[in-house]
C-alpha cells in the first residue's frame, strides 16, 4: 500500500505544478494585455478610428495617424509570404515526402532548424550589410532613388526569416498524410507527381494553410531586423521600394525617445494592437494543425 | 478449372538481407477466387503486393523469379501501366478524404490525368459502384465525402475504386478484418458475383471465409507455399500436415 500512497501523492504534487505554472501563464497573458490597454487608453479615447485612419504622424505636433505603419506592416509581411511560400513549399515538400529519411534530410533539418534559431539582430546586420548593397545596385540599374533600405529590403529579410518556420510546420503536416492514401493512390497506377499534387497536397492543405497562416503571425510581429533595413520612415509609402515603418518597427524606433505621454500611449496602442492580431492568428493557425493531427491519427 | 491468366514462377523476394519470399511458384486460373492463407508475418502481403510491383515503395530490396500475366513478365512492363491493369484493396479502408465519393470512384482516372466526358464518367461510376454493392446505398449523395460513410461501405467504395479501372485481377489484403460480420458477408458475398468477370486473389485470416468463397487456396508458411489446391481439397485432404493443423484452426 505504502508506495501505492507516495506515487498518488507525487502524482497530485506534478498535477498541481502543472496547473498552477498552466495558471501562471494565464496570469501572465491577461497582465499583459491589461497593462497595454491602460497605457494605450489614453490614445484610444483621444484619437478613436483616426488613429488607424490617418497618416500623418509627428511626435512634435502631437498628431498620431498610423496607417502608414498598418499598411507598411501588411505590405512587408504579404510581399515577404509571397516570396517565401515558393521556397517553403519546396522545402516542405521536399523533407515531407521525397526525403523523410535519410542523411541529406537530416543535414537539411539540421540546417532549417539553425536558421530558425539566428537571433533576428543577426538577420538585421546581414541585410544591412549583405542585401542593402545588393538592393542598391538595383535599384541604381532600374533607374529609381538607390534607397537600398526600405520595404522591400524589409520583405526580403522577412522572407528569410520565415522560410525556416513555415518549412518546418509545412514538413510536418505533409509527412503526416496516412501512408494509407499514398499506397491507394500508387495502387491505381499513380506516378510520385501524381501522388503527390492529387493525393498529399489535397489532404496537407488545412495544415498548409495554417503554417502560412502562421508565418504571417511571425512577419506581423517581426520588429528588430525589420527596423534596421527598413529606413524608419514615417510617410506613407509611395512604392515598395519607398523607407517606411511597421507597427513594430516605429515601436522599437521610438519607443526610447519618446517623452509625452500621448506619444508613448499612442505607441502602446500600436502594441495592443500588434498583441491581439498576433495573438488571435496564433490561435486560429495551432488550432488547425491540431485539428488536423487529430483527424489524421 | 479455366486457364491460368497469372502464373508465379520460383518468385524470390528479399528486404535488406531477409529472405522473404522463398522460391514460389504459383498459378491462377482466369475468374476463380484464390485465398492466400498462413500465419502472420509469413510473407502474404510481401507475395500479393510483389504481383501489382508495390512491392517497389520500399527501399532496399531484390526480387527475383519471374510473375506472368497473361504471359507478359509483369516486371518488363511500366510499373504505372501495371498497377492501372491490377486492382488492389487493403485492409483498412482508404478512401480519399479530399475527394466525394463519385471522385473516389474515378481517382484512378483522375490520378492519371485521365479526362472522361461527363456521361462516360457518370456510367463508370454507377456500373463500378453497382459492381461494389454500393450504388443503392450512395447514389443519393454521390457528392458526399467518402470518408462519411460506415467501414464496411467505405471498404466497398474503396473496391468499387479498383473496378473503375476495369482491372482483370483483384488483389485484397484481408479485406474484412477491420470490419463485423454483417459487413464482411456483404463483401463476400460481391466478391463470388464479381468473379464472373475478374480473377480475384485474397489474403486472408478467416478460414471459415477461405472455405466459403475461394475456389483455391494456398498456404504459406514462413516465406515458403507449403501446398496448394482446389479449396474443396485443401480443407478435406490435406497433404502437408501443417496445413491441416493450420486450416483446423490448431496454430496461426
Ligand atoms: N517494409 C518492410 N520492411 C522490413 N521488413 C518487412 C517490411 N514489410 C514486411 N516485412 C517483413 O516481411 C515478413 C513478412 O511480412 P508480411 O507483411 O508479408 O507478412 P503477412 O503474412 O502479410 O503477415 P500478416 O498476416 O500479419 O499480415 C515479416 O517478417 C516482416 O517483418
Ligand atoms: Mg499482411
Amino acid at each position: 500500500m505504502q508506495p501505492r500512497k507516495r506515487q498518488t501523492i507525487g502524482e497530485w504534487i506534478f498535477k498541481a505544478s502543472l496547473v498552477l505554472s498552466g495558471g501562471l501563464i494565464v496570469a501572465v497573458l491577461g497582465l499583459m494585455c491589461l497593462t497595454l490597454l491602460t497605457h494605450a487608453w489614453p490614445s484610444i479615447v483621444a484619437l478613436k478610428w483616426k488613429f488607424v485612419t490617418t497618416n500623418t504622424w509627428d511626435p512634435i505636433t502631437s498628431t498620431f495617424g498610423a496607417e502608414a505603419f498598418v499598411i507598411g506592416t501588411l505590405l512587408t509581411s504579404l510581399l515577404a509570404l509571397f516570396i517565401s511560400l515558393p521556397f517553403s513549399l519546396s522545402v516542405s515538400i521536399f523533407l515531407g515526402e521525397y526525403a523523410q529519411r535519410g542523411i541529406l534530410s537530416e543535414v537539411f533539418k539540421a540546417m532549417i532548424n539553425m536558421l530558425a534559431g539566428i537571433p533576428s539582430v543577426i538577420y538585421g546586420f546581414w541585410g544591412l550589410f549583405v542585401l542593402v548593397p545588393w538592393i542598391r545596385t538595383f535599384q541604381i540599374w532600374v533607374g529609381i532613388p538607390p534607397f537600398g533600405i526600405g520595404i522591400f529590403t524589409a520583405a526580403l529579410i522577412l522572407a528569410l526569416m520565415i522560410i525556416p518556420y513555415a518549412a518546418a510546420i509545412g514538413r510536418d503536416v505533409i509527412a503526416m498524410v496516412p501512408n494509407e492514401l499514398k499506397e491507394g493512390a500508387y495502387s491505381l497506377g499513380a506516378t510520385r507527381m501524381e501522388v503527390l499534387l492529387t493525393i498529399v497536397l489535397p489532404t496537407a492543405r488545412s495544415g498548409l494553410f495554417a503554417g502560412t497562416l502562421l508565418s504571417f503571425g511571425r512577419a506581423i510581429g517581426e520588429t528588430m531586423a525589420v527596423t534596421m533595413v527598413i529606413g524608419n520612415s514615417n510617410l506613407l509609402p509611395t512604392s515598395i521600394f519607398a523607407p517606411g515603418n511597421t507597427m513594430a518597427s516605429v515601436i522599437a524606433n521610438e519607443f526610447s525617445e519618446a517623452t509625452n505621454a500621448i506619444h508613448v500611449s499612442s505607441l502602446i496602442e500600436l502594441a495592443l494592437y500588434l498583441f491581439v492580431i498576433t495573438a488571435i492568428i496564433n490561435i486560429i493557425g495551432k488550432w488547425i494543425i491540431q485539428r488536423t493531427e487529430v483527424s489524421h491519427g | 478449372m479455366n486457364p491460368d491468366i497469372l502464373t508465379i514462377e520460383h518468385l524470390n523476394f528479399w528486404i535488406a538481407d531477409q529472405h522473404i519470399v522463398k522460391d514460389l511458384s504459383l498459378s491462377f486460373p482466369e475468374n476463380t477466387i484464390t485465398a492466400i492463407m498462413g500465419p502472420s508475418g509469413c510473407g502474404k502481403t510481401t507475395m500479393l503486393r510483389c504481383i501489382n510491383r508495390m512491392h517497389e515503395l520500399i527501399e532496399n530490396t531484390r526480387v527475383e523469379g519471374k510473375i506472368k500475366l497473361s504471359g507478359e513478365n509483369i516486371f518488363k512492363l511500366n510499373a504505372m501501366a501495371l498497377r492501372r491493369r491490377i486492382g488492389m484493396v487493403f485492409q483498412r479502408p482508404n478512401p480519399f478524404p479530399t475527394m466525394s465519393i463519385y471522385n473516389n470512384v474515378l481517382a484512378g482516372y483522375i490520378l492519371n490525368g485521365i479526362s472522361l466526358s461527363r456521361k462516360e464518367k457518370d456510367q463508370i461510376v454507377q456500373e463500378a459502384l453497382t459492381q461494389a454493392a454500393l450504388w443503392d446505398e450512395v447514389k443519393e449523395g454521390l457528392h458526399r465525402k467518402g470518408t462519411f460513410l460506415s467501414g464496411g461501405q467505405q471498404q466497398r467504395l474503396c473496391i468499387a475504386r479498383a473496378l473503375a479501372m476495369k482491372p482483370k485481377i483483384l488483389l485484397l489484403d484481408e479485406p474484412t478484418s477491420a470490419l463485423d460480420p454483417k459487413a464482411t458477408a456483404h463483401i463476400e458475398s460481391l466478391l463470388m458475383e464479381l468473379k464472373d468477370t475478374v480473377t480475384v486473389i485474397m489474403v486472408t485470416h478467416n478460414i471459415a471465409q477461405a472455405s466459403r468463397i475461394s475456389n483455391q487456396t494456398a498456404f504459406m508458411y514462413l516465406g515458403e507455399l507449403i501446398e496448394h489446391g482446389t479449396t474443396e481439397r485443401m480443407f478435406t485432404v490435406p497433404k502437408d500436415k501443417r496445413t491441416e493443423e493450420y486450416l483446423s484452426g490448431k496454430f496461426g
